[in-house]
């Protein structure tokens, strides 16, 4: 620990946005630039706890009481060592990550927490300046081959952690880059695309092996996968969406979220010809138009940012929860994820245009004129009983010319691969594996990321890729694997 | 052999057994013979009564003896056959066995012997004796006496001493052997020679002092004469009746602990096989072994060895000066030739260590030492009649004044002698002179010693670097860890870091990683029967010195023996240790032994290499190498290490066995040693130097990477510029301090003793295995066996050289001191703490149940020795059945924790609550604030219940105890067990100052010991001390679990404590060093089965409580704890955490981020703790509890307190490391008889009703009830203890604080004041004593005036004459005395107020003072003002050489100052000394006052002065600022 007496000398500081002009003409980062000294001054708030309850909010178990002490220390080498040590891509969970670590951080109990992605963030960052972060290949090979399907942040860190353990790993992605989500779901603003392909060009001098464009079970079968390889691992995230079976749900201008925001970053890669992506070969856009995002979540701010930086006329936001707490209710007491009202920078933007979010509150039809939506019907939500009641008598109208859904996934698309492979999917239709071997009902076929937990966060990804690379080389090897290891389940707070 | 004492069993060890006592003599120093003296000495006995102890039955005493010259007269009258003239003859008691056929064969044994060595047996008397003064136990083990009577024969006169020494030593051999070979042990078979000399007779046994001459008639028989009379009452921590065990010995009788005991008996064995001796040829196999009994007490094997070197041809002077010496090798100037005289023997022969006040009596001589540290009380008197009285106390005998001509005590590390035959009486410095005379010591060591310096360079340099250093740190376990929290401080600072918060990390075998092989060792320390010392502070009495080289033949007393290699300490850097390995000069050859082995060849291999290396250790001894080099290096893929303190105890104990130990020194090359604990032990087991090359090769990398920083130059010559040398410099010099920390602990103060004493117990090794490898290390939960142990080495190996590894990588991280979430499993996680406190706050018993789901389902993490228990199955019962959840939560109580270490919300919020629930808190060490003591408005309580009187007795004042409803003298705590404390400067805030009763700013230390505790009887006096002070409240013991802690607590219960506590390891909460918080203590589990187990066994259950703490969480805990033996129940960490700790373990640094540990007040505003959180916690508890006895079948808790038979082990969940474990050790139930209790039901009888202070509050009920001055007269004598405090509690309980107006109660005494005279003194008393007085006088005083002088018809001067005793005004915190004398040693210690004059003082005076005045007129012993960090004393320095003897660490000596406020304080301090005793020495300084006033040297210590500028400073500007206000 630099300076113990640093949390009672500085307070939290972190990088402010930019105006929200500013941001919205491009869609790129902007975000106020903090010097070295800044972010050191900022480390020496960590108190090096006995407890440090900041390593059980990170599903990755960062050991961030080392690395907060390392920056400190103006070590940022070793910094890179250590944060590098559990998290395979500190540059996507230092820009994307919500942080739960803060959350739990020892200052946030009577004091803003430490600003622990602040210093991650920094790190990396300075590690791909001063050129640190190169490929290490693996010293020997164990000539055992590896499947990896999906190229999301669990498919990547699987990739990685197999491929320093020896074995030959060759990832199957659909699409036509490498990334999931982080290539194509996270808007721009908030991760730039090149650092995705930064990191995937890593992987590929590491030797971890890229087949693009392929969609398993429909390109290659599972009969071919499992011929070829050793082992297979499912990462192909939670892609169905949560849909809205009411009213007018048919009508043009009303899209999910994930068929919005890849074209959006496809856009910024200058990709052409969008419309091929759409199911139903529609290029959308926002530009000049009025636009309702449904979904209080990450994807409905992605959605609301991206339109408002397309041009939108304006956005609204509805939400069918109750507008959370300022403060941490009694029965959400730290260390837990603090279940509070956080407005994100989109949002911040929205409102600062005019729109604003509406909580408690449920669509009941979409209207529409000529197959196009023109507005929607809501209604208000009473939720003091703790279960949604309409209050009667509380229909609006609003009128709309694009309406996003972004209410959510409910896990992995049922066609495909997985119904090939036939492993067991657990009752919320995520893929079924034993808990501690990360196996699924089919032997040699394991599992990781949204698809086995459900829709959840990068960081968690990160961690479950982490940990079924661990269980496959076990697996393989037939004794217990050297790869690092964390306790990967959620701390029963 | 033993006998009398019970075997083994259960958790208990007779090898535990301690004894303390009273002992003196009585002498004519002319040689003078007369029945008077026995009589007269027998009456010193009665008078030392106190000091020893009774068990159960009050007849029951510890034993009781007498060492006499041969009465001829009375023998030729008696014995019924022919003697030959005087000296012709020995004799001698002999216990034999009752029954006839045996008793014939140990006659017979006697006989066979004495025949064999020339001697002709003359015939046997039965020895008239009268048992009916015998308790029911002494009974039932008394042996037969009979007297033995041994002609000369062909014998020599000169060599007939000896002749007698083999005769009885072959007879104990043949007939030990014959026992053995029938397995006979029991009391009734006991064969004992008392003693068997032409000169001396011993008379001893199981009975009180004032049996003695009851039981042996020829004592009180007129026509046995002696000129001296040897007495000795015995103190033991048991009730059995043990005959053999009575003092004296054939030699000695002791007061005090050998604590190197098991090191020296080990190392005597050792030189057994190079015993020759010309006049004794062949019978030399008789000498052996030296130490007969190796389990005997620590006194039996002084004996031992003290009769063997005297037997042998030393003298008993000389002999004593071997085993005993002086603290010779420090900076006190010794003469040359006595230097040399204790190092020539220092190279042959390890300090018997410990404290000591040993009389050892030839028949001609008697000699009288004591311990280098003086930690026992020994006071004499002269006579013109030529007397001389000795003995623990004054006053056992009364004298006429004018009789006395001198009245002295005993230095620290000195001796006297009695030599009848030559008619006189021989001081320290003469007896010295003379033995330092006899030989030119001085020159042999010159010529023969040598040092490292003077070895040659090596031909071959150092072994370079690894190459992948991180793979070797890999293969010796490393972690981030060992780096960044143990070495890099090291390097850094010279010290050990420190931690806080305690241990919550599973014990060694428990874990699921593979730990390092030396966390199977847990330290022990000393507690009640041996204080601790104070590495720091009193560094004149420590020293790391270690002699390298063979050992010789100890018989000859020529110059060879100190051809020795000295290390000043004993880690090697790297080219040391090639000096050493290349060595080859006369004396010293090295070798090296590869300590790896073959990985592939599993863990047989290593079983397979250990016997390897004994045969080549063997081969290399007979090869003459002196110096084998155990080494681990070059571990490889190939190649793993052997455990380096394995391999290191294995070849020192087969080397043992072998008889060829002491002609090498073993040496150690290993990169396994990285902390403190790593080194002590590996001394403790017999290496002597140690070459830590990978803990090197780190520092190194880590300078190379920056993490530790370069050095900034300038300053420090070449050499010391390199940033490597600086930090292994560093490094070496914190292992060294370490080490004093370690053995200091255990009451140690040298490295050679300590070297293979085993000071250590082991925790989940398998009996098998440490009995071969670890020889005579307890352990007792049995565990993992050496395979499982080279499993563990394995593991490591295949991580570190695993193929597809990337060599570089980052070590482990861990996770042992702080929480790492890949690390070490911690019982405090944060899944407990949020759970916890989520539950407590939101009052919701469902979270609390997770909680302790969380805690009690230990299937994946075993942790604690309870999680591997399981409840039998019972039938149930109601729950409406059981007993109240508020009758439960009375047995609970908080750990002491201090206002000082935690803040005053979080102290007071403890206290309110464990107040509502009827449970008591804890003040922990440092008083409390009186406005505390009355209620609140709103009914809350604020007082702690429990007031806790530590080593430092900050804050301890009369109104301070008698607000107690219970007084706990803190002996250990579980952090630190054997250390003090310090609260920094800083952290002494103005409120913590006044309530502690010092000067804000100024740095307070808390000594190791307590300075009036040094062994059981002592705390038998201070918890009568307590008692008297309080004698509505209980008084506590609190000891720390250890092997041995049951017997410890056996001695309390019999030092009538009501209720004891023992403290697990675990658990903890003061800033302490991180070795001490990790590796010494042990789980409470075992400590309180211990001591119940062994309460029971001594029928000592019934009259004392029994409490547990150390993590202690959940009701399951609780119910484990009470059927282990406990009836209450401590919580500290987790109360701590009810009202929000975190377990930041920042304690230390005062940064507690919520506001509970920290004085600072931005941070303490965030205290966010309440009451109710923490009666909610002890409410669930209570209600868990509640559940588990309802399923159990039990109504109330004391059903269940000892109940073992409701436990099992659950076979279940052990894992592969700890599935040898077996608790039936702890699960055992002593057999007692229906008559026994087993838990308290009978209180303590404190022997109060009686004593003086009822009259004195009787007499003075004018001035108590009305303030009426009261003047009372009255004699006084030593058996009047602790005189006026009972009085003066009387006075706080009415009059608060301030007590009553200077002077109304007026007390004068005349005669010998016993102990802790006027101990706790309240303001309004003046007590005056026209005599003199013994220790503790003033103890504690708060207030009022003491003053002494001697009688004005005594003869002799009165200031080089002793007035006093030892520790005087400890902790005192106001008031005056006025003491016309010299004291003993420590006047002062800890003094926070008090003023006083005295006109002379041993050793260490005025030691850890805070504040208040002394002035010395007269001349100081060694260490002055060591620790003292406020007051001011002023010395008069006559002799010009107060200067070599004060301590200048922390204070100025300088000359009084001119300011006149000063010189009015000095001089008025000796004017009333004048007026108030009639001193000759204050009269006639006051006449030439302006000369004498240039001989004093003021001693200023340096904080203080700082704080009191600063203050100045402060109180200026505050007086500026208010005159700017006003104009």
């Amino acid at each position: 620990m630099g300076d113990p007496k640093g949390f009672m000398k500085h307070t939290r500081q972190v990088p402010k946005y930019l105006p929200v002009d500013l941001r919205l003409a491009n869609h790129e980062e902007h975000i106020e630039e903090f010097s070295e000294e800044q972010v050191q001054t900022q480390a020496s708030r960590c108190m090096d706890c006995g407890v440090p309850f900041c390593m059980t909010g990170c599903p990755l178990g960062n050991l961030i009481p080392e690395w907060n002490d390392l920056v400190f220390r103006g070590r940022w080498k070793e910094a890179l060592a250590a944060l590098h040590a559990t998290n395979n891509f500190p540059e996507f969970t230092g820009r994307v990550c919500p942080a739960p670590c803060e959350n739990s951080c020892v200052l946030g109990i009577n004091e803003p927490a430490v600003a622990i992605k602040l210093h991650e963030v920094s790190i990396v960052d300075k590690g791909f300046a001063m050129g640190w972060i190169k490929p290490t290949l693996p010293p020997s090979r164990t000539g055992k081959k590896v499947a990896i399907i999906g190229s999301g942040p669990a498919g990547l860190a699987c990739a990685q952690q197999l491929n320093r353990a020896g074995h030959a790993v060759m990832v199957f992605e659909k699409s036509d880059r490498a990334g999931g989500l982080l290539m194509y779901g996270i808007p721009h603003y908030k991760l730039r695309k090149e650092k995705v392909q930064r990191r995937v060009d890593l992987l590929v001098a590491e030797g971890v092996e890229f087949t693009f464009s392929c969609h398993v079970g429909v390109d290659v079968t599972w009969e071919k996968l499992k011929a070829d390889y050793d082992a297979t691992v499912i990462c192909t995230g939670a892609e169905q969406p949560r849909d809205l079976a009411i009213e007018g749900r048919e009508l043009d201008g009303v899209h999910f979220a994930m068929e919005f925001l890849p074209q959006s970053n496809r856009r910024n890669w200058g990709d052409e010809d969008l419309a091929a992506l759409h199911p139903k070969k529609q290029a959308i856009g926002a530009a000049h138009k009025k636009v309702i995002v449904i979904g209080g979540g990450d994807t409905g701010s992605d959605c609301i940012g991206t339109s408002l930086r397309q041009g939108a006329a304006n956005v609204i936001n509805f939400e069918l929860l109750p507008e959370p707490p300022g403060a941490r209710p009694n029965n959400n007491p730290w260390p837990q994820w603090a279940r509070v009202k956080r407005i994100s920078s989109s949002v911040e933007e929205m409102t600062a245009k005019g729109g604003d979010v509406t909580y408690s509150v449920a669509t009941k039809r979409f209207t529409g004129e000529a197959g196009k939506v023109t507005g929607l019907v809501t209604v208000k939500l009473d939720w003091s009983s703790g279960k949604p009641v309409e209050v009667p008598g509380s229909e609006e109208t609003y009128g709309c010319d694009l309406v996003l859904l972004a209410m959510g996934f409910l896990g992995p698309r049922k066609l495909g691969i997985v119904e090939q492979i036939g492993c067991a999917l657990d009752p919320r239709s995520n893929v079924q594996t034993d808990p501690d071997t990360r196996m699924t009902s089919v032997p040699g076929v394991f599992a990781a990321g949204d698809a086995r937990r459900g829709q959840s966060l990068v960081v968690w990804a990160i961690s479950e890729g982490r940990e079924v690379a661990r269980c496959v080389d076990s697996w393989l090897m037939k004794h217990e694997s050297l790869l690092p290891s964390v306790r990967i389940e959620a701390f029963a707070y | 052999m033993t006998h009398g004492l019970p075997p083994a069993q259960g958790l208990y060890d007779p090898r535990n057994e301690h004894d303390a006592c009273g002992v003196g003599f009585l002498a004519n120093i002319k040689g003078a013979k007369s029945h008077a003296i026995i009589r007269r000495g027998i009456q010193v006995l009665c008078n030392l009564h106190h000091r020893g102890a009774v068990g159960a039955d009050p007849l029951d005493g510890d034993g009781a003896g007498c060492l006499i010259q041969i009465p001829d007269a009375l023998y030729r009258e008696v014995c019924g056959f022919a003697l030959p003239i005087t000296g012709d003859y020995g004799t001698g008691l002999v216990f034999v066995p009752r029954d006839e056929k045996s008793r014939a064969a140990c006659m017979q044994a006697l006989k066979q012997a004495a025949e064999a060595h020339d001697l002709k047996l003359l015939g046997w008397r039965d020895v008239p004796t009268d048992n009916k003064a015998l308790g029911t136990i002494a009974r039932t083990t008394e042996p037969t006496v009979k007297q033995v009577f041994i002609g000369r024969g062909k014998v020599t006169p000169k060599k007939f001493e000896l002749a007698l020494y083999l005769a009885r030593k072959q007879a104990e051999n043949t007939v030990k052997r014959e026992h053995l070979a029938r397995g006979a042990k029991g009391a009734d078979e006991l064969f004992y020679v008392v003693s068997l000399s032409s000169k001396t007779v011993i008379y001893k046994g199981m009975f009180l002092a004032h049996s003695l001459d009851e039981y042996y008639a020829d004592l009180g028989d007129e026509r046995a004469v002696s000129a001296l009379a040897l007495v000795h009452q015995r103190y033991s921590t048991n009730t059995f009746p043990t005959w053999d065990r009575a003092h004296p010995y054939r030699l000695v009788a002791h007061n005090g602990e050998i604590n190197t005991l098991r090191g020296n008996v080990n190392r005597m064995k050792a030189r057994e096989a190079l015993f020759a001796h010309p006049e004794i040829g062949e019978d030399v196999r008789d000498l052996k072994p030296v130490i007969l009994d190796e389990h005997g007490s620590d006194t039996a094997c002084f004996d031992n060895a003290l009769e063997f070197l005297v037997r042998t041809g030393r003298s008993l002077p000389h002999a004593m000066a071997m085993l005993m010496p002086a603290a010779w090798a420090t900076k006190a100037k010794l003469p040359r030739a006595l230097k040399g005289f204790f190092e020539y023997h220092a190279t042959m022969m390890e300090p018997w260590d410990g404290p000591a006040n040993m009389v050892a009596c030839d028949g001609e001589r008697i000699c009288a030492a004591l311990d280098r540290n003086g930690l026992r009380p020994a006071r004499y008197l002269l006579t013109t009649d030529n007397e001389i009285l000795y003995a623990s106390e004054m006053g056992t005998l009364d004298f006429p004044p004018e009789k006395i001509v001198a009245k002295a005590r005993l230095a620290p590390g000195s001796m006297i002698m009695v030599d009848t035959a030559r008619g006189v009486f021989l001081e320290d410095d003469k007896i010295k002179d003379e033995l330092a005379k006899a030989h030119q010591y001085a020159d042999w060591i010159e010529s023969y010693k040598i040092t490292l310096d003077q070895l040659p360079a090596p031909a071959q340099p150092p072994m370079p670097r690894h190459e992948h250093i991180r793979q070797q740190q890999q293969a010796f376990g490393y972690t981030v860890e060992d780096l960044k929290v143990v070495i890099a401080p090291m390097a850094i600072d010279g010290q050990e870091p420190v931690g806080s918060m305690g241990d919550d990390t599973p014990v060694a075998i428990l874990s699921n990683r593979p730990r390092p092989f030396y966390n199977y060792f847990k330290q022990l320390f000393a507690q009640v029967t041996n204080p601790p010392i104070d590495p720091i502070r009193e560094e004149i009495v420590m020293s790391l010195t270690q002699y390298v080289g063979p050992a010789r033949n100890i018989l000859d007393a020529g110059p060879e023996h100190c051809r020795m290699l000295e290390l000043d300490q004993p880690i090697l850097g790297d080219m040391e240790l090639e000096q050493l390995r290349q060595a080859d000069v006369e004396g010293f050859r090295g070798t090296t032994l590869s300590i790896l082995f073959e990985a592939k060849a599993g863990p047989e291999g290593m079983e397979k290499r250990l016997e390897e290396l004994f045969i080549q250790a063997e081969r290399a001894v007979d090869n003459g190498f002196t110096l084998l080099v155990l080494s681990d290096r070059d571990v490889d893929d190939e190649k793993a290490p052997i455990p380096a303190l394995l391999a290191v105890s294995a070849i020192h104990h087969h080397l043992i066995r072998v008889g060829k130990r002491s002609q090498c020194s073993l040496i150690l090359e290993s990169a396994e040693p990285r902390e403190v604990h790593h080194f002590a032990l590996l001394v403790g087991y017999g290496c002597t130097a140690i070459n830590p090359y990978l803990a090197i090769d780190s520092i190194q990398d880590m300078v190379d990477s920056g993490v530790l920083p370069q050095l900034d130059g300038n300053t420090a010559a070449d050499e010391e510029h390199d940033a490597v040398y600086h930090y292994t410099k560093h490094y070496i010099k914190a292992i060294g301090k370490g080490l004093l920390k370690v053995f200091s602990k255990m009451g140690i103060s040298t490295l050679q003793s300590y070297c293979s004493a085993q000071i250590f117990e082991a925790v989940g090794l398998s009996t098998a295995f440490v009995e071969k490898y670890f020889t005579g290390t307890p352990t007792r939960i049995e565990g993992a066996g050496v395979k499982e142990i080279a499993e563990e080495c394995l593991s490591r190996h295949r991580v570190a050289f695993a193929p597809l590894i990337d060599p570089n990588r980052d070590l482990d991280r861990g996770g042992f001191y702080h929480w790492r979430r890949d690390g070490e499993f911690h019982m405090m996680n944060p899944e407990v703490i949020a759970l916890l406190q989520h539950s407590v706050r939101a009052n919701d018993r469902s979270t609390f149940k997770r909680y302790a789901n969380l805690i009690d389902n230990q299937a994946k993490n075993l942790c604690t020795l309870r999680g591997l228990f399981k409840f039998k199955d019972t039938t149930a019962i109601p729950i409406e059945q059981v007993e109240s959840a508020e009758s439960i939560t009375k047995r609970f109580v908080t750990g002491a924790m201090s206002l000082g270490s935690i803040g005053t919300e979080a102290h007071e919020t403890l206290a309110i609550a464990m107040n509502r629930i009827g449970g008591r808190s804890n003040t922990g060490e440092g008083g409390e604030d009186p406005r505390r003591f009355e209620r609140d408005a709103n009914g809350d309580w604020r007082r702690s219940a429990i007031k806790q009187v530590a080593s430092g007795r900050f804050g301890v004042t009369p109104f301070y105890l008698v607000n107690a409803a219970e007084l706990q003298i803190k002996m250990a705590q579980g952090a630190k067990p054997g250390e003090g404390g310090q609260l920094p400067g800083h952290k002494v805030t103005d409120y913590i100052g006044w309530l502690r009763h010092s000067v804000p700013g100024v740095t307070l230390i808390s000594p190791p010991p307590h300075h009036d505790i040094y062994s059981i009887e002592d705390l038998a006096q201070l918890i009568y001390d307590l008692k008297n002070a309080n004698p509505q409240a209980n008084v506590s013991v609190k000891l720390v679990s250890e092997v041995g802690v049951g017997t410890v607590a056996a001695g309390v219960a019999k030092a009538h404590a009501d209720l004891v506590t023992i403290s697990g390891c675990e658990g903890g909460t003061g800033a302490s060093p991180v070795s001490s918080i990790k590796h010494a203590g042990i789980p409470w589990e075992l400590g309180l089965a211990e001591t119940h187990q062994t309460l029971v066994l001594n029928d000592l259950r019934g009259r004392i409580k029994v409490q547990t703490d150390g993590m202690l969480r959940t009701g399951r805990d609780v119910v484990i704890a009470a059927m282990l033996g406990a009836e209450e129940f401590g919580f500290a960490t987790v109360a701590l955490v009810t009202v929000g700790c975190i377990m930041m373990r920042k304690c230390h640094l005062d940064t507690c981020p919520v506001g509970v540990a920290t004085q600072n007040e931005a941070l303490r505003k965030k205290f966010n703790g309440k009451p109710d959180h923490v009666v909610n916690f002890f409410r669930f508890i209570a209600d868990d509890v509640r559940e588990h006895m309802a399923k159990l079948g039990v109504r109330t808790l004391d059903e269940l307190v000892g109940r073992t038979e409701y436990l099992e082990m659950n076979e279940a969940i052990k894992h592969w490391k700890s599935k040898g474990l077996d608790y039936s050790k702890i699960l055992a139930k002593p057999k007692a008889g229906p008559a026994v209790n087993t838990r308290c039901c009978v209180a303590q009888d404190h022997g109060i009703a009686k004593i003086l202070d009822r009259q004195l509050i009787e007499k003075a009920a004018p001035a108590l009830e009305r303030q009426e001055k009261v003047v009372i007269e009255m004699p006084i004598r030593n058996s009047n203890r602790t005189a006026c405090t009972m009085l003066s509690s009387e006075v706080a309980r009415r009059y608060g604080e301030a007590g009553l107006p200077a002077g109304t109660i007026d007390i004068r005494f005349t005669g010998v004041a016993g102990q802790s005279f006027c101990a706790f003194l309240s303001n309004g008393m003046n007590v005056s004593l026209v005599g003199d007085a013994n220790d503790y006088v003033g103890k504690g005083m708060a207030g009022g005036r003491i003053v002494i002088h001697p009688d004005p018809r005594v003869t002799y001067r009165w200031d080089n004459n002793a007035i006093v005793g030892n520790t005087v005004l400890y902790g005192a915190t106001g008031g005056e005395a006025y003491l016309a004398g010299a004291s003993g040693e420590r006047f002062g210690v800890r003094n926070s107020g008090a003023r006083a004059v005295i006109e002379g003082v041993g050793d260490h005076g005025c030691e850890y003072m805070t504040g208040g005045h002394v002035v010395v007129l007269g001349k100081t012993g060694r260490n002055f003002a060591a620790g003292m960090s406020g007051g001011i004393a002023w010395v008069l320095d006559e002799d010009r050489r107060f200067g070599g003897r004060c301590n200048d660490g922390m204070v100025d000596r300088e000359q009084v100052s001119a300011d006149t406020e000063e010189l009015d304080v000095l001089k008025s301090l000796i004017e009333n000394h004048a007026r108030l005793t009639g001193s000759a020495k204050a009269k006639q300084l006051l006449t030439s006052w302006d000369a004498n006033l240039k001989k004093f040297v003021k001693v200023f210590p340096r904080e203080y002065r700082r704080v009191l500028l600063e203050r100045a400073k402060k109180d200026a500007t505050d007086r500026i600022a208010k005159e700017t206000v006003r104009g």
